[in-house]
């Protein structure tokens, strides 16, 4: 995902609010140990009918299920999105659908962080900016698409209106540059052994 | 300068703090499980890093592992064994302690780090977990993170955060007969939503926290997630001491030294809270979830709200949605409302403490007809501590399956679990939406509560048992 470059994508309305990462995938979904192919389990609770607990195919229902949003590239939804258990297969499974942005209310604390980690952009609005735009989706009258400008922190809504937003400044420059958090605390070594070093003096109890 | 207790825990830990990133936080402790744990190791793995120090990271098999007796790395769930498999041969690799499934130390991660002295005052603990704010009970920073922070925190010994603002909750006055911690956090949530904790660390604070046993401030924290607080933490008192003391892992060759530091881990008289909540304590009474989020909870007597009395739409019709999945109507009464499964389980209610309030019911009575009763304590340490009160025994002779300890009957991981439509109370934490099986219907309460209504073939209360 190259994100110095503002992009236009279809937008998804699920306007609720504490949708908990058990909805967005089950643990009975998270079969193996590999991010792939999660898609399958993204949001299974509403992506199929489901007969005595088991599946019985797709709930056209379902808004990702429908021809006009299987390109769904940005979700928009209300309070506390991802609330819930730690599961980072919530992140990986929205991105096997191929969503790049979650616009909400808010989220919660964990999901956002594991956000940050696989390069998904998460964007909190207002909750008048988030009804508004969840409405302009609903009735889909204009078009379902929203423009993502990260480089300039703006958001433009389907009447081509624009909203700013405001991103962590060390998670913005995370995303511009493609960067790897891990790597960048490793190159930070030296000051984790020195504090180690102090430490122990300090809480020797602390130890093994 | 005035500190909360978060805020002297957190400094103390502090490697590295600018103006445009995030802080850089030294971790103390790092627990594993098969779940994500797996993950975390895996990804290292394929990154060619090592584990800075495998002194400080343990493991358990608690989230996929069945709860059967004679239970082994076969699982129910299928495609389980790899993820156990995975985390043994990883957990050999990169020289990390491992808890097996038949290790006499086994049982919940967040149960286990405590039990064997892992998790200490002052600490900060991850745990690729959100229950890992369990630990707060300790007076521990528990941080639950991803698995990809996990990593990070295995690389390192280190991760990057801001600091959360500062909440205090504090209950005041004496519990009713029967309140258990589930119950303080139901009625939390139900009075401040459960996004009422969002971007902030909490401390429970109070004299009916100062007077409460161990057992329950370990509840109290590890739903502090469920308020979407950051972690909930309690400042930790002669009572953490005791429990702490020549535990494995303990400094016990340095106790008193240690004893001392523990003793600054306190909120300063001064500190800032950006926002206290105060409850009185009298006012709780046994709870129940009724819905799809732990904020939809009443007191056991009480009715679900009337949908005619809500006048915002979105809310109304989130209402309504939780209504027709739970089989319930608008206004209606739990109490009386017939039960096909009970269970007392999971991080949240399988301590020794849980265990015994729910004995204290069932003694001398017989679960009723069809109701499916299963008991998994939360650790082997915690069942056999209670079979030699012969706790065991009484839960069996009224009709309780008892188990092994593990998560698994907490949340359907495709292997064991409940059945559609099946009407369950539960001692868990989350009554999400299909969470322990597709159309199952989760009732959150406390042990007691769950104990009085498995006897009672419907919802009710402890004290109506104990009545009778």
């Amino acid at each position: 995902m190259n994100w110095s470059e503002s992009f236009i994508a279809i937008a998804a309305p699920l306007l609720m609010d504490n949708v908990d990462t058990d909805q967005i995938i089950p643990s009975r979904e998270m079969k193996t140990i590999s991010k792939k192919g999660l898609r399958k389990g993204l949001f299974a609770n509403w992506q199929y009918n489901y007969l005595d607990g088991k599946q019985i195919g797709k709930n056209d229902d379902f808004i990702l299920n429908k021809k006009a949003f299987e390109d769904t590239k940005i979700l928009v939804s209300g309070k506390n999105f991802g609330c819930g258990s730690s599961r980072e297969h919530a992140v990986w499974a929205l991105k096997d659908f191929g969503i790049n942005v979650v616009v909400a209310k808010s989220f919660g604390r964990i999901f956002k962080n594991n956000c940050a980690r696989n390069q998904l952009l998460t964007i909190e609005l207002a909750d008048e900016y988030i009804d508004h735009i969840g409405d302009l989706l609903v009735r889909g009258e204009i078009h379902n698409k929203i423009t993502i400008d990260l480089k300039k922190q703006t958001l433009t809504t389907p009447e081509n209106k624009i909203i700013n937003y405001e991103v962590d400044p060390y998670l913005l420059g995370m995303l511009l540059k493609n960067q790897d958090f891990i790597d960048r605390s490793l190159s930070y070594e030296e000051s984790i052994d020195e504090f180690v070093r102090k430490d122990k003096k300090i809480r020797p109890w602390a130890y093994l | 300068m005035s500190l909360t207790l978060f805020e002297k825990i957190w400094q103390s830990h502090l490697i590295l703090s600018g103006k445009s990133q995030p802080d850089l936080l030294y971790v103390d402790r790092i627990f594993l499980h098969e779940r994500t744990g797996s993950f975390a190791l895996k990804s290292l793995k394929d990154r060619g890093l090592r584990v800075k120090n495998p002194k400080h990271v343990f493991a358990t098999m608690d989230h996929i592992v069945d709860t059967f007796p004679g239970r082994g790395d076969e699982t129910l769930m299928p495609g389980g064994k790899k993820f156990i498999q995975t985390m043994r041969e990883l957990a050999n690799e990169f020289g990390i302690t491992l808890f097996d499934i038949n290790d006499p130390r086994h049982g919940i991660s967040h149960l286990i780090s405590a039990e064997q002295g892992i998790a200490l005052p002052g600490n900060i603990v991850i745990c690729p977990d959100s229950h890992t704010c369990t630990l707060g009970a300790l007076g521990a920073i528990g941080w639950g993170v991803g698995s990809s922070d996990c990593e990070h925190a295995l690389a390192t010994s280190s991760l990057a955060g801001n600091k959360p603002k500062q909440m205090q909750i504090i209950f005041s006055g004496e519990l009713n007969e029967g309140v258990n911690a589930k119950d303080m956090m139901l009625h939390l949530m139900e009075k401040y939503s459960v996004s009422g904790g969002a971007g902030y660390a909490i401390e429970f604070s109070g004299d009916t926290i100062d007077n409460l046993p161990l057992e329950n401030r370990f509840t109290l924290c590890n739903m502090a997630v469920e308020f979407s607080a950051f972690t909930g933490i309690i400042a930790p008192d002669q009572k953490v001491f005791d429990y702490l003391k020549d535990r494995p892992y303990s400094p016990n060759k340095t106790w008193t030294e240690t004893i001392d530091y523990w003793k600054s881990l306190h909120s300063d008289e001064n500190a800032i809270f950006d926002k206290v909540i105060e409850i009185d304590a009298s006012q709780i009474y046994p709870s129940v979830s009724w819905g799809l989020s732990p904020e939809q909870s009443i007191p056991i007597d009480g009715s679900i709200p009337n949908l005619h009395e809500i006048s915002n739409p979105d809310k109304k019709e989130e209402l309504e949605s939780s209504l027709k999945y739970m089989g319930l109507k608008s206004g209606q009464s739990l109490m009386h409302l017939p039960i096909d499964a009970a269970f007392i389980g999971s991080c949240t209610n399988a301590r020794l403490d849980d265990l015994r309030s729910a004995a204290k019911i069932l003694k001398g009575n017989k679960v009723s007809g069809d109701v499916l009763a299963i008991c998994t304590p939360a650790s082997a340490t915690v069942k056999r501590n209670a079979e030699k009160e012969g706790i065991d025994q009484i839960f069996k002779d009224a009709g309780f399956e008892w188990r092994e300890p593990g998560c698994s009957l907490c949340f359907y991981a495709g292997g064991e679990g409940f059945l559609p439509e099946q009407r369950v109370i539960t001692s868990t934490n989350r009554n999400f939406r299909g969470r322990q099986g597709p159309g199952v219907r989760s009732h959150l309460a406390s042990p007691a509560t769950v104990a009085a209504s498995a006897i009672a073939g419907k919802i009710t209360s402890s004290k109506e048992v104990m009545k009778k």
